[in-house]
């Protein structure tokens, strides 16, 4: 488990305990955090998914894979610390993890 | 693929029935309708059969095929066109649906944006989640230059003639248009977010051979705003990989963010929608308008899960009801393919 804060593109912050294993995009989706679309349902197919991680935890993510790389091309405003988080895997190293939602999907 | 017809306005398509959308569920509709005689045409708006398996995830695994422990969506749709062949639906790729009206002898026409029509006395709609189209990236106030000097596709490349041509993308599109569209282009600028490109090693290499003998400029960047009025750009704000703003000089823009799903001129064919997805009964899956279905991810009805699974169990039931509308005298026995010589006949395996 790790718990896991968003802020959303409305400016909240949003705390979700997430269970190892899931995506940080479905723990998104299921608590209903806004400003993440996730339109391609978390196959790295499109990139509506679109976070900022904060630089604390920047290393501990680690970085993307290439194909992750080609669809972050897509994205809007992307920055040295953009993630698709449907292919940010949750597990106990990113207990406090925080992500922030861009203005809006690409 | 055989049957691929590029129909022109002069000939008109008759079928049995009309499936809208060549994904796994369109497809599998061919197969239950040819168990039951009715011919189809599928018309889809990409260039080939599959839908989102074949564009968006065409080497990702699916687990939830039953009798597939596991099958790429490439995998999928070819063993699909392979069941579906004894068929012989007619293919119309290429082609985004329009218009649907009803002619006096109750069958319905359909219309194409590449002006070929249809007449059939079941329409089915399986377009998934609606057509793909060039995906508008989400730069201020780019709506107002859309058409004059924002385009996401080239149809004509004399409209780029002797224009500051501004090409943004680092896929295939956006590679080969800076290649074909330099010659006549006063100038041409690639602007990209990173030095790495997703298109294929040929043209990028030689795209840096014509950054290198200075005929085209390449940016590292992402697009910011737009300056100019009356619908036509002058400059383009980029904000380059430092985070400093530039100006770039472009009259003419072509964005390459990939593709996204919209329903379309579907919408305004009179159907009821709810949020975009068409109402469906789930005993035959037919939509408010008699005699048109809609069914996988494309319809909703209360429990409706988006699962392919689910989208073969709607073609099946609507082939049943959609056999009593396209041919109401005939004589309908349930049958099994493992044991009907009738069917398998059709099937072509005996």
């Amino acid at each position: 488990m790790a718990k896991i804060t968003y802020i959303g593109n409305d400016g909240q912050r949003y705390e979700v305990e997430a269970e190892n294993g899931s995506t940080v995009m479905e723990n998104a989706i299921r608590n209903g955090v806004p400003g993440i679309e996730a339109e391609c349902g978390g196959a790295c197919a499109c990139a509506t998914c679109h976070v900022y991680v904060d630089e604390a935890f920047k290393e501990a993510v680690g970085e993307p894979e290439p194909m992750e790389e080609d669809m972050l091309d897509f994205a809007f405003d992307v920055r040295p610390n953009s993630r698709l988080s449907c292919q940010i895997r949750v597990r106990d190293e990113l207990d406090g993890l925080v992500v922030t939602v861009p203005e809006r999907q690409g | 693929m055989n049957d691929t017809t590029a129909a022109t306005a002069s000939e008109v398509i008759e079928k049995d029935v009309l499936i809208i959308g060549a994904g796994p569920v369109g497809l599998f509709a061919v197969f239950e309708l040819g168990l039951l005689d009715l011919k189809a045409a599928v018309i889809d708006i990409l260039d080939r059969p599959g839908g989102q398996c074949a564009e968006l995830y065409p080497e990702k695994p699916i687990y939830d095929i039953p009798g597939f422990p596991v099958v790429t969506g490439q995998g999928l749709v070819d063993n699909l066109l392979k069941q579906v062949g004894p068929f012989k639906p007619s293919y119309h790729f290429g082609h985004m649906v329009e218009s649907l009206q009803r002619d006096p002898d109750g069958r319905f026409r359909l219309t194409t944006d590449r002006g070929a029509v249809f007449l059939a006395k079941v329409v089915v709609i399986a377009a998934g989640g609606g057509s793909f189209q060039p995906k508008r990236p989400p730069v201020p106030g780019i709506e107002g230059y859309e058409g004059t000097s924002v385009h996401y596709a080239v149809r004509r490349m004399e409209d780029f003639r002797d224009h500051d041509v501004l090409i943004v993308g680092g896929g295939d599109s956006a590679l080969d248009w800076t290649l074909n569209l330099q010659p006549l282009a006063k100038s041409l600028t690639l602007l990209h977010r990173r030095d790495e490109f997703r298109a294929a090693p040929d043209s990028v290499n030689k795209m840096r051979e014509l950054v290198d003998s200075g005929k085209v400029k390449l940016v590292f960047g992402q697009v910011a705003g737009l300056r100019g009025d009356a619908g036509q750009t002058t400059h383009a704000v980029v904000k380059d990989k430092d985070g400093k703003e530039i100006e770039l000089s472009a009259s003419r823009i072509l964005p390459f963010f990939g593709l996204t799903m919209k329903l379309g001129p579907i919408a305004q064919w009179g159907i009821n929608l709810t949020e975009n997805l068409i109402s469906v009964d789930t005993a035959r899956f037919e939509t408010s308008e008699r005699g048109i279905f809609a069914i996988g991810d494309i319809n909703t009805y209360p429990g409706k899960l988006k699962l392919i699974l689910s989208g073969f169990h709607e073609a099946a039931l609507m082939a049943q009801a959609a056999v009593r509308i396209a041919a109401p005298d005939k004589k309908i026995v349930f049958q099994y393919t493992t044991s009907s010589s009738n069917l398998q006949k059709k099937l072509g395996v005996i």
